[in-house]
């Protein structure tokens, strides 16, 4: 079995196991966790599309995710558009929001820390911009009214929200097996790696990053279409804060950047801990995000690969000591 | 519109609010200058530079200007150990992981101050809190004419540093060429972690300057980040005067963009500025094309 082989047999029984959890236990506290690691899969999968295998460090994934969630609430607020048509929608726009930055930025060149400002800055101006303005509902923030039905992407049950999360992580996991394995992928990652070198070979590195932050703002987008689906309620703080920004890199460094489970392991290990020292601590505010600034530290100055660079490590030393060479 | 009794008060409170600005990117432009790493972390820092100030007047009873030289010397050591213990090692070579690391110690602080001081707002009383004096037409508060003329003698002590002290010397040649500077003996690792150390210890006097009439919360230096990196990078990346102009001209347009288009919407000028300098005026106002 080729390795795209083996990696597309591993996001189907991914998609299995996951998809069959509310089949096997009624618990809401389960399905909520399940469900809320899969969200910050999404997001951490989407911030890997571009951060990870196209090196581009976004502060400010949260301008995508924004723009997904306020599209979704006032389309179907102000437009009267039913929730699964407003869906699509919401990742155009985010995708175009995408694009628009990625233009401006990377038309002229910005990489490092400096590319890492400029969409945090644009994050804050668009946040600024939601409070402002009175079809974001201004500081109240909008509330999108409940009506539980699937045919207004609203559930009873956390397993109908699973069930949709679920799909949409699995598209992105699909796009970043495509990435590892196809042509445009191995331009980005040569790009990432050398901008120079890939330019030289006639890769169009204005172009490839283009694409890549287009793909990644529609995965956020998807992710703040679902957050008001399953919250029912947006504001510019929750918008376009850096709390979101801040969970999409986190996760998808500490699991291990431009990898395909990397992201997955992140997110879950995230909310593993925050769930674990919530339990320790109880309602404490701050804990879990002390804990997870820690770890944060900890990972970049010990583990620069991530936890699954953790896995790969031990599996070389494995490798290297049995004298096998694969 | 461009009445100047209306226009002349914005401008001046402008310069003071810039003032205090400045000292905050004076610290972060230096940290740039010398280590070339963006310190993600300033903001929070900050916040805990102010924190610290606010006891220093609440329990102990230590006016903010008295508590000067405390808040300089233990934010001079909270930066000097943050440096050695953990930014050091987390760099590998590269700005992002530096960007990570910084990001990572922001959170932690923020939400230390989160779960030790709640998430209210704090202020101080002081005699002079509330007194200003007439400036032609314009009202200025009185802490915010010592801030600013503390942010000139802070900024005159940096240059004095820089300039006429060993120290300084080597944190030039260090900003200059690291691996000259290490087979001329000097301990490249030690000049970091001071420089690293004045940085915030600039934050430890801006947070004495700043706090007389302004406001402590565990969010507060989020506020800061951003408007200092736009100061940092509008001044050119490791200038002082550039960072002393771009903090007088990010508070005035901040306090011009409040007039005109409202409290809220003020603040947008400064990240429009932002966005505009990075992407056309990379180097800044006083910065050298790279």
């Amino acid at each position: 079995m080729s390795s795209a082989h083996r990696q597309l047999a591993g996001i189907a029984l991914f998609a299995v196991l996951a998809g069959c959890v509310p089949l096997v236990t009624k618990s809401g506290v389960t399905l909520n966790f399940v469900m809320m690691a899969l969200y910050a899969t999404l997001i951490a999968q989407a911030w890997n599309i571009l951060g990870g295998f196209g090196g581009q460090f976004s502060f400010g994934h949260a301008l995508f995710f924004g723009t997904g969630a306020y599209i979704q609430a006032i389309a179907q607020l102000q437009g009267g558009i039913n929730a699964w048509v407003a869906l699509p929608l919401a990742v155009a726009g985010a995708a175009l929001v995408g694009l628009f930055v990625g233009a401006l930025t990377f038309r002229y060149g910005l990489k490092g820390s400096y590319f890492a400002l400029v969409t945090l800055a644009f994050a804050e101006v668009f946040r600024i911009l939601a409070l402002s303005v009175n079809f974001t509902g201004g500081g109240v923030g909008l509330m999108v009214p409940l009506r539980e039905s699937a045919a207004n992407l609203q559930f009873a049950s956390r397993a109908g929200y699973l069930w949709v999360v679920l799909a949409m992580v699995v598209l992105a996991l699909l796009v970043t097996c495509w990435l590892r394995n196809g042509r445009f992928g191995a331009y980005l990652q040569a790009v990432r790696d050398n901008e120079d070198a890939a330019r030289a070979v006639g890769v169009n590195p204005f172009r490839v990053k283009l694409a890549a932050i287009g793909i990644s703002a529609a995965f956020m987008g998807a992710a703040g279409a679902f957050y008001v689906q399953v919250f029912q309620y947006i504001d510019a703080g929750i918008a376009y804060g850096p709390a979101v920004s801040v969970e999409a890199l986190v996760a998808a460094i500490v699991g291990g950047m431009g990898t395909l489970w990397g992201p997955v392991l992140g997110a879950v290990v995230l909310h593993l801990l925050s769930d674990l020292t919530r339990n320790l601590f109880g309602e404490l505010p701050g804990i879990n995000m002390v804990i997870y600034g820690m770890v944060l530290v900890v990972i970049v100055i010990f583990l620069p690969r991530g936890v699954a660079g953790l896995g790969l490590s031990v599996r070389q030393l494995w490798s290297a000591k049995g004298g096998r060479h694969d | 519109m461009f009445d100047l009794s209306i226009l002349f008060p914005s401008i001046l409170n402008g310069l003071t609010t810039g003032a205090v600005y400045a000292l905050i990117a004076l610290g972060l432009t230096l940290i740039y200058g010398v280590l070339h790493i963006i310190n993600f972390a300033h903001g929070a820092c900050l916040m805990l530079a102010l924190y610290a100030v606010y006891f220093l007047k609440e329990r102990w009873g230590i006016d903010p200007y008295m508590a000067l030289p405390i808040a300089i010397a233990g934010m001079f050591a909270l930066g000097y150990g943050l440096q050695r213990i953990v930014i050091n090692r987390a760099g590998h070579g590269k700005d992002e992981n530096i960007l990570l690391a910084t990001l990572g110690i922001a959170i932690v602080m923020e939400n230390l101050a989160l779960l030790f001081f709640k998430s209210d707002t704090r202020n101080i009383d002081t005699a002079y809190s509330l007194s200003t004096v007439a400036i032609g037409p314009a009202m200025i508060a009185v802490p915010k004419l010592v801030a600013f003329a503390g942010a000139l003698v802070v900024s005159g002590i940096l240059f004095w540093i820089m300039g006429r002290t060993d120290l300084g010397r080597a944190i030039r040649a260090v900003a200059k060429e690291k691996e000259g500077a290490k087979l001329m003996g000097i301990d490249v690792d030690h000049v970091y972690a001071m420089s690293f150390g004045i940085g915030l210890a600039c934050l430890g006097a801006a947070a004495c300057f700043l706090l007389p009439a302004y406001y402590v919360n565990p969010q507060v230096g989020g506020g800061f980040v951003l408007v200092a990196f736009t100061i940092v990078v509008l001044g050119g990346m490791g200038s002082f005067v550039g960072a002393l102009a771009g903090g007088f001209l990010v508070g005035v347009v901040e306090s011009l963009g409040g007039l005109y288009l409202g409290e809220s919407l003020g603040q947008i000028g400064i990240f429009a500025i932002f966005i505009g300098v990075v992407l056309f005026r990379p180097q800044g106002m006083f910065g050298a094309r790279a």
